[in-house]
């Protein structure tokens, strides 16, 4: 048995521990928002929050985490009233949308600890992949995001 | 899992009723804020409690307008595009319009009633476009009826505004929602006249997308969300050498597994079933396989390059003759050269997967499509059962740059429900995804020309050896020897040459090929803008400017190139060790032109400061969404100029994932402008694949601005920079 308190809410999930938190959220819980876009930690579709860090969830294992606190991208906000999620609809960034769910986390977490980012900080710590390329409304949503938290 | 059944629709009844026989029945958990939204999470749902005026429309008693959509959403803004020219003649109220997916099943069983509904060749907005205006305005005008018929008024005598007929005389007005069923019943005598251009109202202006809500929280669902009850998972191993087979397979390591239910075999391999999908991945990886792998597993793209260089001094197809090229290329400074470019995944964001529960009489099917029309016949055909029990509920698509028109997972999962008796979700790993892709062809394309002393071309002459994509597919043999996707981009040359010849061989490995984001035009418009580029050095003149003379007359072309020198800044000059380089290409009735700007420093690092395009798409629907596919195309370009190589080596793929099939990041990505030099008349051209050709070859120029070295063979990474500055 392993317990993860996702969304707020405590689980206990009768799974291998080796099992990637990603298929543990879809799966498991059917928290379908986070997604699969590689399994190797390398898109960042599957980013989420473990105990506030942004975390590539397909790459990290749920035996790891028992009692973790992991918010997806379905418990950032009640209403899509988050400032990233605000500042992404401002700038119209989605395409497609299927990596969106993981670069907003990415972003949230992101401006949570560089509150006032340059380009380059963007450039150096949102590596998601997007093969729509939003990157330049991405980089627009984050500065607004930004200055939206500033009040 | 949470079912939620608040709306019984027709479509949500055609599944849930099937759960009284076979335990079916389908729904998710929504958060508040999609369940408002124009687009539901869910677009194959329909949207409840309307009354239908013709299939394209839905009117609610809110005066709410459900508009079908025929296409599919795959990033381009469809679901917006294609409402607003619905929108446009009806006259509702564009607060008050939501969006969903037509049926392809209904397609099928009212003979083509939403035409084809294939989305490819950047064609759904100029190949609909008179349609739609159709069905809005057919619409309108017997909403406009119904009323003038209660009011008892000449119809003539009615308006529509926002949603309401109005009788200005009388000061009446009746809102949609109270006319909708009787104008139902009104058979037009004969349908009225659509808007022209210049009486637009709604089209051109920049609406934001109406599919924007459900993906900022999570609720989109794609195909890979679909969860059903009882519902088994399948993960799949397929021969690593296309075309190979299973010559054995040893599961016992496998099978006392937790929650593996059985192996069930595919076309060239195998599915795991599963409880879980994880569960089913770590099993595939550990089955142990013998493959039958055939020749092709002595071969490798090395070979292939080979082979298709040397293709070109072969017996070659003509496309294209104007003119005698012998006596062209005799005369003046001759100039030949070989531009070469390797196979590209499309490597879509969602990995392909398909849900499918095949039943005794009926088949339903989740998934992303770009082909709701061949989905649903592939999958009657893979389960024999006839296409008019087979339903397509097609979901957005995370991505799909032409790789999800073929559906070769739907054939897997129908396969593989019917063996198990289950609804299935088979889903590919990424691995799968990359190593069993339909490719963009690899290529060899040389040119030779001869110039006169003032720079105008005596001659051009222009190969390609290319695999055939038709043949690939088998839909055609291509008899002649020419296939215009193989040649697009060279056949229609816009520039003034005094002989041209175009000419083709079609070369086939058994790596398959298929429509890539701007097919042919993604190869040979880097190596015609390349060459071109060559050609104004070789002659001593400005890139921009040779260009602008050899476009003499065609005014469509030169506005944009114009536009693009300017907003691009071409005149103004860069520090040492940048540059600027420029392109201009048409593809799918547009022209785009792109301006990058480049530096290369001395340790040969590559960075890309800024692009610049201009497009020349007729009219546009939505500019917001057109510059938004500009620049999306410019990053699917990049990534292929940059790094997109797929190679194989003993028949089969190299790369398996994101770190070795790479693609451009954040860091790698430029701000992007877009300016729209719109020739309108009766130009409309595609949008979705038009902003991909050019920015190859613009970058490739800017190098060489910036560094004096060519770069002749695609992806740039392989090119060491370094001491070039």
């Amino acid at each position: 048995m392993v317990t993860l308190i996702v969304n707020g809410t405590p689980h206990q999930l009768d799974i291998e521990p080796e099992t990637p938190l990603l298929w543990a959220l879809r799966d498991e819980l059917g928290l379908t928002g986070t997604k699969f876009g590689c399994g190797i930690a390398q898109c960042g579709a599957c980013t989420v929050h473990v105990n506030g860090d942004a975390t590539r969830s397909c790459s990290v294992q749920v035996g790891d985490l028992d009692g973790a606190k992991v918010t997806t991208i379905e418990g950032l906000s009640p209403d899509a009233g988050h400032p990233v999620q605000k500042a992404w609809l401002a700038e119209d960034v989605p395409q497609c949308g299927y990596c969106q769910s993981g670069q907003i986390m990415a972003a949230a977490a992101f401006l949570a600890q560089t509150p006032n980012p340059s380009d380059s900080d963007i450039d150096d710590n949102i590596t998601n992949i997007c093969r729509c390329g939003t990157y330049p409304r991405i980089r627009a949503a984050i500065h607004r995001a930004a200055g939206m938290m500033k009040g | 899992m949470t079912v939620i059944r608040k709306h019984l629709t027709r479509r949500r009844f055609l599944v849930v009723s099937a759960s009284a026989a076979g335990g079916l029945a389908v729904g998710f958990a929504m958060p508040a804020a999609a369940e408002t939204s124009a687009v539901s999470a869910q677009p194959w749902d329909e949207i409840p409690g309307g009354q239908e005026v013709n299939a394209w429309l839905v009117i609610e008693p809110d005066d709410s307008v459900v508009i079908r959509v025929a296409k599919s959403e795959m990033g381009e803004g469809i679901f917006t595009a294609l409402p607003m020219i619905v929108a446009e003649e009806l006259g509702c109220d564009w607060s008050k319009v939501k969006a969903e997916y037509a049926s392809a099943n209904r397609n099928l069983r009212e003979s083509n009633i939403y035409q084809r509904m294939g989305t490819g060749g950047s064609s759904s907005v100029r190949r609909s476009r008179e349609y739609l205006q159709q069905a809005g305005a057919s619409a309108r005008v017997r909403l406009i009826q119904a009323a003038a018929a209660k009011w008892n008024v000449p119809p003539e005598s009615c308006s529509v505004k926002d949603g309401q007929v109005i009788h200005a005389a009388s000061n009446r007005t009746l809102g949609f929602g109270a006319l909708a069923a009787d104008a139902a019943k009104i058979t037009l005598a004969a349908e009225p006249a659509i808007k022209t251009p210049d009486q637009f109202t709604l089209i051109g202006k920049p609406l934001a997308r109406l599919d924007t809500a459900p993906k900022l929280d999570g609720s989109a669902k794609f195909g890979i969300d679909t969860r059903l009850p009882d519902m088994l998972y399948a993960a799949v191993v397929t021969c690593p050498v296309f075309g190979g087979t299973v010559k054995s397979y040893d599961d016992g390591a496998i099978k006392a597994k937790r929650g593996i239910v059985s192996v069930v075999p595919i076309p060239g391999g195998l599915a795991v079933v599963a409880d879980r999908f994880w569960r089913a991945k770590e099993a595939a990886l550990a089955l142990k396989v013998d493959w039958a792998e055939g020749p092709a597993a002595k071969t490798d793209s090395a070979q292939f390059a080979a082979e298709y260089r040397a293709a070109l001094d072969g017996d070659l197809a003509v496309a294209v003759k104007n003119g005698d090229v012998a006596a062209g290329l005799g005369s003046g400074k001759k100039v030949e050269l070989l531009y070469e470019v390797p196979h590209l995944a499309h490597a879509p964001m969602e990995p392909l997967n398909c849900t499918a529960h095949v039943q005794a009489d009926r088949i339903d099917v989740w998934m992303g499509t770009q082909d709701p029309d061949g989905a649903l016949k592939r999958a009657a055909k893979a389960a024999g059962i006839a296409p008019e029990n087979v339903y397509i509920h097609n979901c957005f698509l995370g991505g799909g740059f032409g790789r999800r028109a073929i559906n070769d997972e739907l054939e897997q999962a129908v396969l593989v429900s019917k063996a198990v008796g289950k609804p299935v979700k088979l889903v590919w790993t990424r691995e799968e995804d990359i190593r069993h892709d339909r490719y963009r062809p690899q290529a060899a394309i040389r040119f030779e020309a001869s110039l006169a002393d003032d720079g105008s071309i005596n001659g051009l002459h222009a190969k390609t050896a290319v695999g055939s994509i038709q043949r690939s597919l088998g839909v055609s043999t291509v008899p002649s020897g020419v296939e215009p996707s193989a040649v697009e981009g060279l056949a229609n040359l816009p520039y003034k040459v005094s002989a041209l010849e175009v000419d083709c061989i079609l070369k086939n490995t058994h790596v398959p090929v298929m429509f890539w984001r701007s097919v042919g035009s993604s190869q040979n418009a880097f190596a015609m803008e390349s060459f071109i580029d060559e050609l104004a050095h070789a002659a001593g003149q400005d890139p921009y400017r040779y260009r602008r003379k050899l476009l003499e007359g065609k005014a469509d072309f030169i506005a944009v190139l114009d536009t693009l020198a300017e907003k691009g800044d071409w005149s103004k000059p860069m520090p040492k060790g940048s540059g600027r380089g420029i392109a201009i290409h048409e593809s799918f009735g547009t022209i785009v032109g792109e301006i990058v700007e480049a530096s290369v420093d001395a340790k040969g690092v590559l960075k890309i400061g800024r692009v610049v395009a201009a497009v020349d798409c007729g009219h546009v629907v939505n500019p917001l969404t057109v510059a938004m596919q500009i620049e999306s195309g410019v990053v699917y370009g990049l990534s292929a100029a940059l790094f997109g190589a797929i190679t194989i080596k003993d028949g089969a793929v190299e790369q398996g994932n994101f770190d070795q099939y790479q693609v451009a990041r954040m860091a790698d990505t430029p701000p992007i402008e877009t300016h729209l030099v719109l020739s309108g008349g009766a130009k409309w051209g595609g949008i979705g694949e038009p902003g991909t050709p050019p920015i190859a070859p613009a970058l490739c120029n800017a190098i060489f601005a910036a560094t004096g070295k060519r770069i002749r063979s695609l992806p740039i990474m392989n090119t060491d920079l370094s001491g070039t500055t």
